[in-house]
Formats: C-alpha cells, structure tokens, sequence
C-alpha cells in the first residue's frame, strides 16, 4: 500500500456535481456592477434557483434567457431576441457588464455567442462577456475558470519598460475581505498586489502587460492561467495554493522566491497557526478521509489534511490538471512522505457507484461528498461533509485555516455529542 | 426567448423522475450532461431520503455530441440493471438529449434484449410541457405498460374484490405534504371500511399495476398528477373516478358523497351522511372554531391565493365558504389547466390570474394590497418584503415544507391544519386592536420594502404632526394609509399634508 509516488487513475465520469453555470452564483456578488445572462433551457434555471436556494429571493443579478421552442428550430433570430432582453436588463439594472453564460443547448444548437456579442455590444452600448460553462465539458468551479478566462481579455494592456519591475496580478474569485488578507501577508514581505482578476467592480479589471507576473488562487483556474500566458504574454507563478497555512507558506515562499525577496517571519506564522489549531487537529489525529471529488478543491484540501495527521484513501477530482497543479501534487507527495502515510490515489473522473462500493470496503472516519450521497451515506452510519460547503465558505489564507477545520471536525464532533444517534443507548 | 428569474413549475424531466423514484424498485436513467442530477440532491435534501435516490444519469459529453452515444446509453441500462437489480428501468430524456435527436427508443429496444428489468423510454417533450404534466403522463405510460403486459385477455379475467376498494392515484416524490395527505386519506376510508386496493405511485411494485382493476373506484387527490391515468382506467376498464379533492370540510363532504354514489351505483348499500356530520361538526375543530367569536375579526379580512391549481382552487374555496374571507383573486401557475380553474373559483373571485410571471404576481400584489397571501415560496418571499403575511399552500417549496409532525391538507384533519395556518397568517383578535388603539409596537420611521413605491411626487409635504401621526400607524398598514392619504391630498390639490388632511382622508375612506 506505501507506494513512494502518486498514482492516478481515471474512471467512467459518472459522478455527482454541480453544474458549471452555478458560478454565477458567487460571481455576480464578487463583481457588483455586473449582470449575468444564462442563455439555456428551463433545466438550467430550475437547478440555478434551487442551488441558489434564498439567494433567489434577493433580487440577484443574474436571470435566464430562457430558450423556447423558437429558438431552438431556429425560427427565432438569436441577435433579435438576444437584444431585446438585453435591453431590457439595461433600462432595468443598468450594469456595467452583462455576461452571457452559454450552455449545453448553446453548444447543441450552435448559437454563436461569441459572434453576435460584440456586434450588440456596439449597439447597446454595453461590455458583453461570453463564457461557455456548460455541462459538457466542464464541472461545478470550472464555471468560474470559464468566465475568469473570458475576463482576461477584457483588461487593459499597457506596455511594460525594460527597467520596471513586472506588476502581480492574483486571479481566481474570493470575497474581497479573504482578498484584503491575503495582500496584507504579501505586503508584510514587502509585495504588492498590482490587481486582482476579477476585481470587485468590472470597471477597475486589472491592468495585464506583457511580462506581467500572475498567480493562481484556486486549483481549478487551468484555462484562466493558459489565457494569461498564451494570449497576455504574462508569466505564470506555479506555487500550490493558499489553502491551510501550509499552503499559504508555499504560496507566498515562490512568489517571494520570484521577485528574489527572502522571505521573513513566515516560518513562525505557519507555526503559530497550527498551534492555533491543536483543538481540531486532536479531533483529527489518526482519522481516515475519503474525497469522492466534485469541485476541484480536492488536491488541496487533501494535502492540508494529511499535515493535519489524517490519512486520505482516495481522491476524486473531476479533471486533474497535472501541469497547472504541478506544485500543489509535489507538495501533497513532499507532505506524504514527511507524514509517512500513504499516498493517496487520485481518481479522475470518479464512478460514483464504484466509490460508494471503495467506502463500504474502507470505512473512512469521513467521506467529503455532495448533497446527492450525503444523507443516504449517514444513514448508513458513514460521517459526511457537503463538498460544496468548501467552495461557499472563506477558506483561504493563513487565518481562515480554522474555517475548514470546522468544516471538517463538525461531523466528528457532532456525533460525539448525540447520543440519540447511537440507538443503543437510549 | 424569455427573460426570466424564477419559474413555478421545474423542466419535464424532473416531473418523470418524481414518478420514476416514488416507485419501488424503479431506476431512473437520465440522458443528460454532468450536473443534470440535481433531482438527486433535492430528493437527499428535501424529503431527507436516506436512500440513494434510483437515478442516475448516462453523461452526455463532447464525445457523444460528435458521435452519438453509440453503445453508452445502453452499457448504462444494463450496467444498471445488473448492479441493482431494478424490476423497471426508465430512460428520460433531458432538454438536451431531446435536440440531439438521438433514437433513444433504438437503445431502449436494443438494451431490452439483455437486461432482466424491462426497459421504457419516457415519452415527454421537454418544450412543450411542465414538470407537472410530464409527471402525469409518465404516470399513465407506465400503469399502460404494465397492463397491455398482461394481455388482451386481460379484461375478461379481472375480479373486482369483495368488499369495496379504492386506488389512491397520485401522491409522490418531492409533493406538498403529499406523505401526509395520503395517511389521512388512509384513516377516512378505514372509518368507512372501504379498502385500499392499490396507491400509486408511491412505495408501489410495478409489477403490483396488474391489480390496479380490482379496486371499485379510482380516487384523484390532485388533478396534476394522476388525472390521465384515472381517465386511462375508466376507458379501458370502466372504472370510475373521484377528481374531487378532499380538501376543506365542504369538498371533503362532496367527495365523500360522490364516493358513496359510485358505490351504491355498484350494488353496495351504504351511507356516509352521519359520518360527514359527525366529522365535521364534532371531530374536526375547523367548522366549530370559524363559528367562534375570535374568528369575528376575520371578517372582512381581503386575501390573494396562488399555486398550483388544485390547492390554490380549494384553498379559495375555503376561505371563501368556510371562514368568511373575501378572496380578492385567486390564480395558477399550471396554464394548461385554466379552464378548469376558472370554473372553480370565478364566482366568487373578483379577478382569476393565469400565469407563470412571479414579476406580474409581485405588482399584482401589491396593488391589491391584501391581509394576508395564500401561496407558494415565492409568495412568501414577496409577502416580505412588502410586510404582508403568507402561508404556503402549493409547491414549489422549500425544505420547511416538509415537516416531520404530522401535517396533512386533506381530509377532517387537513381541516385543522388549514384553519391554523389561515388564522396564524392574520393579526388577528386582541393584538389587532391593541396595535391600533395603542400605535403598534413599532414605530420605527423605516418604510417597510415595497415592490411598488407609494406616491412620491415631490409636491406632497408632510407636516411634521402628521409624519409624526404616520409613524405611529402600526407598520403593517402604514404603507397603506400613507398612499391612501396622498391620493386623497392629490384629489384634492393640497400639497401639505397636515393632521386634519388626515383625518379628511380616514373618513373618506373608511377602509382603512
């Protein structure tokens, strides 16, 4: 079982997850002026406002472009149609960017979004954006890679001199006070943070010269980070990321390395974050996880586990993007073997029925599964965390470590507390 | 294409999946893209299963959109027929399958070949109808299935059961109180020693659907689901129907009448007037508690109902006949039903509603400015922000819809629980007066949120005394009667409004 390196393996893709299009759900918060437009079916929409839940209820910016049997046989013009609700959304909200989040019946019938965008866009007046976060391709947070990678086109471009020193631009979407902690560590190293993708309002996207420096933020920014080298000219930071305090080291460590700054104080801030933590990781020493895979947060998470003194047995990750996550898979192997526990496989595109049968055999102390198995697995006496609780909480930074500590432990602790769940005893 | 934030009714397939899972031993194969199984979420989450829902989804990806599923779709049937075993095996297509005009009814046939389970393929178009009516036909395709199974000498060898019985048609997966509701249902006809001879869809063997003949009668709590199969049976068989809903004390009474007719048309004597009498006057507390005096103040109470046709209909109904309430206008989502809706309630109804816009729901509401709002989830949302109070008839829903105790809407005790939830929807009795007499508890500036904004014409000035006056009006009618005093100071050209301007105006208008 101790092999020395990591394996992967790849399986059917018949996994539970969320569809991509629910990024909107984070993102039209993140960006304030913003308007997202979901140019799909009913299905769309009837999973949006249930994901969604209360959000719903708050007026959000986001609506569907609900696509009747019109537009399918293509009786109806796509830019006619396309401009009047558009128009409508522009006497009614007024935002500075509407976003169009193609889907899979876009993709089907072959709606040529990106064509019609920025002919209306002239018309209207209005910045169209034209992500294509759809479940054919993609899964749950790679939604927000779509539209990040969309975004990078749209920031200004000015031209660096030989002498200046390349600006940092941080992509990847996290509420703004996660943000505000994460630049105040690199500041404290004497770094600036030149801009964030994206920024909290459309009307302040970062400015991207070629030769810029950019870094990553989340596991599941594969297309973004492309985007920025191949079409930007900028130059990638690949560090693991800023999940756990480990992680948050690791992350700050290369971007200092990068700019030739010696880190200071660092190695002490680690450590008195984990001794900040001692409560949880008591609960956690010597407990077994099990990751069925469905946001892409998987590797990263499982790495800072494992330093906590877990064991993983598996990993699911829905798409395994080994070169951009090339630091984050050494520092999970580094911390395997430092730990000397076993490596964990990691299952590509999981078969969620095959797993289930792995967790029977297994029994982990705890498996981190979406809402579709978690209660039937508690049911049957297996501890669950809802995954997607990961990707709506703040869990970046040195000082948001605890948050998935309590994410983690509370399962644990919960059923220590209930005694009416051991029916035994009553 | 159509701009919208919010829909009542979900996508077809949803509708077939509720049917599809309520079953026993029934798996479900969505032919979707990654993400399509959220049904599987909703059913783990809101009716808290602790079952892995029976359905899953053969992925539609980029390589099936530029060859075809091939032999996926059918690898998947089998598979899934071999990992559990299912008695059925329902394919159903999605929004997108449905445009990639695969020939699913080819892999239908073709897996057929192999699996144990038999295989069918839904029959929904996904642009055409609702969640609630695809819920409806997969129903009937499937009880269709199961008796053309047996046979054309089928007919000639049903027996009827010896005493009387009845199917209960309807009631499922994801329905409001629905559990509930069927349990209710259950009790009455224990009382009137009437049988149950089959309930379906829920916690039913499809191989079981060949009894469905027996029973003497077929009962169809709601018209969304169950309606096509009930006509289905009556056709084939000659079996009568029951599409009364036994919701309220006066339709519980005329669904027990017309029960009772069908069976004494049948040969069985029987009378079931003593039992409505003594339910309803003695066991339910719903007839004896809107006789009550506490109930006086809710006369002349104004009220809005929505929701899906068969609640909103009767929830009217109730509080018209029952409790006194004026129904300003009562509407449904399910259009394809309006007919029938309207028939119910325009004579008591000032205005019926038909739609599916919860923008048009919003600004009809808050025009007519109602005491209290009978609807769904989304009624309740809006009822909140516009400060007016809202109980939940009808699905959509969400997961406190679902209770744990007991809570049916049908049946003597569905009765109960409808004149508690109207009662706790008002403000009623003695803190009704007391806020008006004292000024409220609040008495806050704040302007409650409304949809619609009141007047605000920069001519009109309040005088400090009457904004003072104002705010001392308990909150949730201030909106009410500061529009009402503008209107009346616009009607008459004044621009200051003073404490007497006031008071013109409250005389004037006697309603507030």
């Amino acid at each position: 079982m101790q092999s020395k390196e990591l394996s992967f393996e790849c399986e059917t893709g018949n996994y539970h997850t969320f569809c991509p299009i629910s990024c909107v759900s984070w993102l039209y918060q993140k960006i304030e002026d913003s308007f997202f437009l979901v140019i799909g079916t009913k299905t769309c929409g009837y999973f949006l406002q249930n994901a969604m839940g209360v959000m719903i209820f708050a007026e959000p910016r986001y609506a569907m472009a609900e696509l009747e049997e019109g537009d399918i046989s293509a009786q109806l013009n796509d830019y006619e149609e396309l401009k009047r609700l558009c128009l409508q959304i522009k006497k009614d909200r007024n935002p500075s960017v509407i976003f169009w989040i193609g889907t899979c019946t876009t993709e089907i019938i072959k709606m040529d979004l990106e064509g019609i965008a920025p002919k209306l866009e002239g018309d209207i007046g209005i910045p169209i954006v034209v992500a294509r976060a759809n479940g054919l391709d993609y899964a749950f947070t790679q939604g927000e890679d779509t539209v990040l990678a969309a975004m990078a086109h749209r920031c200004p471009k000015t031209i660096l001199h030989a002498k200046e020193k390349p600006p940092l631009i941080v992509f990847g979407s996290i509420p703004d006070f996660t943000a505000k902690q994460l630049s105040l560590e690199l500041e404290k190293q004497g770094i600036k943070v030149d801009g964030w993708l994206p920024s909290p309002k459309y009307t302040d996207l970062p400015d991207i010269p070629e030769g810029a420096y950019v870094i990553g933020i989340n596991p599941f920014l594969s297309r973004t980070a492309t985007t920025l080298m191949r079409r930007r000219k900028a130059k990638l930071i690949n560090a693991p990321f800023p999940i756990g305090p480990d992680g948050t080291r690791a992350w700050i460590e290369k971007i200092c390395s990068v700019y030739g700054v010696v880190p200071k104080g660092l190695e002490e801030r680690e450590l008195e974050i984990w001794n900040s933590l001692s409560d949880h990781l008591s609960v956690l020493k010597n407990k077994s996880v099990f990751f069925m895979g469905d946001n892409l947060l998987e590797i990263s998470i499982a790495r800072f586990l494992i330093n906590c003194g877990m064991t993983v047995y598996e990993i699911g990750i829905p798409y395994m993007d080994k070169r951009y996550q090339a630091a984050e898979l050494k520092l999970l192997e580094t911390v395997c073997h430092k730990k000397n526990t076993m490596m964990p496989r990691i299952v590509e595109k999981p078969d969620n029925y095959n797993q289930i049968d792995r967790i029977y055999d297994l029994s982990p102390d705890l498996v981190i599964t979406g809402m579709a198995h978690a209660n039937p697995l508690e049911a049957r006496n297996i501890h669950t965390k809802w995954s997607v609780e990961f990707t709506f909480s703040q869990i970046h930074g040195f000082s948001n470590a605890v948050e998935i500590l309590n994410l983690v432990t509370r399962p644990l602790k919960r059923t220590a507390k209930l005694e009416v769940s051991r029916l035994t005893t009553i | 294409m159509k701009l919208a934030y919010w829909m009542y009714a979900g996508p077809a397939h949803i509708g077939t999946l509720r049917i599809a899972s309520s079953f026993k031993n029934v798996h479900a194969i969505m032919h979707a893209p990654l993400g399509d199984d959220y049904f599987n979420v909703m059913q783990s989450m809101l009716e808290r299963e602790r079952d892995f829902t029976p359905v899953t989804a053969s992925i539609v990806d980029r390589h099936v959109l530029a060859q075809g599923s091939k032999e996926k779709v059918i690898n998947n049937i089998n598979r899934k027929d071999k990992e559990e075993n299912p008695d059925l095996v329902v394919l159903t297509p999605t929004c997108t399958s449905s445009i990639l005009q695969e020939d699913l009814a080819n892999f239908v046939t073709r897996a057929s070949y192999e699996s144990q389970a038999d295989v069918l393929l839904a029959d929904v178009n996904h642009y055409r109808i609702s969640e609630l009516q695809a819920a409806d036909k997969t129903l009937e395709q499937i009880v269709r299935f199961y008796i053309d199974k047996e046979g054309p000498e089928f007919i000639s060898k049903i027996t009827k059961t010896k005493k009387p019985s009845v199917n209960i048609i309807g009631g499922f997966t994801l329905g409001f109180h629905n559990q509930h509701d069927i349990s209710e249902l259950k009790k009455i006809f224990a009382e009137l020693d009437i049988d149950i001879n089959l309930i379906i869809p829920d916690g039913t063997y499809v191989h079981q659907l060949k009894d469905l003949p027996r029973a003497w009668l077929n009962i169809v709590p709601y018209r969304e689901t169950g309606l096509k199969t009930a006509e289905y049976l009556n056709s084939k068989f000659k079996i009568p129907y029951v599409d009364e809903t036994p919701m309220g004390l006066k339709q519980i009474a005329s669904f027990l009448r017309q029960i009772q007719k069908i069976l004494v048309s049948q040969g069985w004597e029987c009378n079931f007037e003593e039992y409505i009498t003594n339910q309803t006057y003695f066991v339910s507390q719903a007839a004896w508690f809107s006789r009550s005096v506490d109930c006086q103040n809710l006369i002349g109470k104004k009220a809005v109902v929505f929701g899906d046709a068969t609640h909103a209909a009767n929830f009217a109904k109730i509080l018209h006949y029952e409790m006194g309430i004026k129904v300003i206008w009562a509407g449904t989502y399910c259009q394809y039903d309006a007919d029938w809706f309207k028939k119910e309630v325009s004579s008591f109804c000032d205005e019926v509603v038909i739609t599916d816009d919860y923008n048009l729901m919003a600004s009809l509401i808050a025009k007519s400015e109602p005491d209290a709002i009978f609807g769904t989830q989304m009624e309740r949302h809006i009822g909140k922000r516009m400060n007016i109070p809202c109980g939940v008839i009808s699905s959509p829903v969400h997961i406190q819809n679902f209770p744990l105790s007991y809570k049916p809407f049908l049946g003597y005790e569905g009765s109960n629980q409808i004149a508690d939830l109207i009662y706790n929807s008002f403000t009623l009795g003695m803190e009704d007066h007391l806020l008006e007499i004292f000024g409220g508890h609040e008495t806050s500036d704040e302007e409650p949120r409304g949809i619609i904004k009141t007047n605000q014409d920069s001519e009109l000035k309040w005088t400090q005394d009457a904004h003072n006056e104002l705010s001392k009006i308990p909150g949730f009618v201030r909106n009410k009667v500061k529009r009402k005093t503008e209107d009346f100071a616009k009607k008459n050209k004044v621009q200051n409004i003073t404490l007497e301007i006031m008071y013109a105006a409250k005389e004037s208008n006697s309603s507030i």
